[in-house]
Order: C-alpha cells, then sequence, then structure tokens
C-alpha cells in the first residue's frame, strides 16, 4: 500500500511554513479551548458554586469566564470573579480564540479569493482585525 | 499560483459529499456565526449605550440563541473530531465512523441545550 501524506505523523511531515504552523496551532488552540473551558468550570465549582447549578450558569462559566458573564448566575461571591487572576484568563481565552477565529477567516477568504494580491491583502486586513479586536476585548474585559 | 475552478455553482449544490461535506459546511457557518456574533457582541460591550442595548436585545432573543448554540456546539464537537483525527493521522480510515459518534455527542447535547432555551422563553427564567 503507498503511503498516503495524510496518513503521515506531524513529525514526518515537519513544520515547514507558515501555512503549516498555523494548521497545527488551529488544532492546538482548539485543544486550549476545551482546556478554558473545563478550568472556567472547575473554577466556578472551586469559589463555591456547587448548588443550584443549571445549563445556562454553566456555559457562562464555561465560555466567558468573567464578571460581567457570571453576574446573573448562581455564584456566591461575585468579588472573586472580578480579580485580575481571572480577568487575565478570560484575555487569555479572548486572544486564543479571536487568533483561531481569524486564521479561520482567511482559510474561509482563501477559498474565495484566490489572487496573490488579494491574499495579501486578506491577510493584512486580518492583521489588522486581530489587533484591534484583541485590544477593544482586553480593554472591555478588564475595565468591566 | 492561481487556483481555478471551471465549477458552477450549480453543479457545486449538486456535489453529493454526504456527511464528510455536511459537517464542513456546517463547521464553517458555525464558525462564521461566531466570528460574528463574538466581534459584534465585543463591540457592543466597547460601545455601550443605547446601542450596545439595542444589539443585546437581539443576543438574547431566544430564536438568535438556538442559532448562536447550534454554532458553538457544532463547532466545537466537530473540531474535536478533526483535531483528535488530525492530531493521530492513523484514525483517518475511521473518519466516517468519527462522525456518527460526533453526531451522537451533538444531537442530545444540542437537543437538550434547545430544549432549555425554549422552556425559558415560554415559562420565563
Amino acid at each position: 500500500m503507498a503511503t498516503k501524506s495524510r496518513n503521515l505523523s506531524i513529525a514526518q511531515r515537519g513544520l515547514t511554513n507558515f501555512e503549516t504552523m498555523m494548521w497545527a496551532f488551529t488544532r492546538l488552540s482548539a485543544l486550549a479551548m476545551y482546556g478554558f473551558i473545563l478550568f472556567g468550570m472547575i473554577g466556578a465549582l472551586i469559589m463555591g458554586a456547587r448548588t443550584q447549578m443549571n445549563f445556562a450558569d454553566v456555559m457562562r462559566w464555561a465560555f466567558m469566564p468573567n464578571v460581567t458573564h457570571v453576574q446573573n448566575t448562581n455564584v456566591p461571591d461575585l468579588n472573586l470573579w472580578a480579580s485580575p487572576f481571572w480577568k487575565l484568563t478570560a484575555i487569555a481565552l479572548l486572544l486564543v480564540a479571536s487568533a483561531h477565529g481569524i486564521h479561520g477567516l482567511v482559510v474561509i477568504a482563501d477559498d474565495y479569493i484566490t489572487t496573490p494580491r488579494g491574499r495579501q491583502i486578506v491577510r493584512l486586513l486580518s492583521i489588522i482585525f486581530l489587533v484591534a479586536m484583541g485590544a477593544i476585548g482586553a480593554y472591555v474585559i478588564w475595565t468591566s | 499560483m492561481v487556483l481555478k475552478r471551471n465549477v458552477s455553482l450549480a453543479t457545486g449544490l449538486r456535489y453529493r459529499g454526504q456527511g464528510p461535506m455536511l459537517t464542513f459546511v456546517l463547521h464553517r457557518i458555525g464558525g462564521l456565526g461566531m466570528a460574528i456574533f463574538i466581534t459584534t457582541h465585543i463591540l457592543a460591550s466597547f460601545v455601550g449605550g443605547s446601542v450596545g442595548t439595542f444589539v443585546n436585545t437581539i443576543y438574547e432573543s431566544w430564536i438568535f440563541q438556538i442559532f448562536i448554540f447550534f454554532c458553538v456546539f457544532f463547532h466545537a464537537i466537530n473540531g474535536l473530531r478533526i483535531t483528535i483525527l488530525d492530531l493521530w493521522p492513523k484514525l483517518i480510515e475511521y473518519q466516517r465512523e468519527a462522525i456518527w459518534v460526533e453526531w451522537a455527542v451533538f444531537i442530545p447535547l444540542y437537543g437538550f441545550a434547545v430544549f432549555v432555551i425554549v422552556r425559558t422563553a415560554l415559562i420565563g427564567g
């Protein structure tokens, strides 16, 4: 049976160029976001939210570990959520998610914009978008 | 290096890629939906005021919640399948089975989410 490239392990393929590294980043950041989801839920349980959980509360702890998002959930002490630790966690989740998402937008755009010049413009816009949304999002979370 | 596609839209729509094609399309829809939602949500929080409140009332409607929960759950579960298959490439031989497992996880989870959203919309939270 001929070896198919899709069956090669990552070590055999090698991470030789930027696109391949972003391919790996997309997978690894997906795993990282699963880590953040567990982190938010476990954090909520450690901070005393052991009873009266409902589905919406769990979703809020999982996807948005920041004080404005959890203020309607059944947690005993909101001040714990307003600590710099959880703000930094939420900002880290935001940055990982926006890098993952904006790279995804570039991948989608590449299916429709096929000229080298067009792809260059898409990449430039994506970097501007990433920096702007990262900064605005971090500001919103930090000052909330 | 310009990619040429000599395939019309009608031919594209007739392409029957079955399960994997469906997950590919839904993964894109989910990703795009989340990207647009999170961008506008952050900007609405940043701008605040009556504009921010207006945008938030859209997000709080049950129809939008059913949509965005589909985006999040499908993208997350399908993304986990892609991640596992890509990091252990030998498993790609079983990708059709993996897609069945994926639906078996997604349908109960999303069904429960829709149930909670609709119940909250009907009787209040």
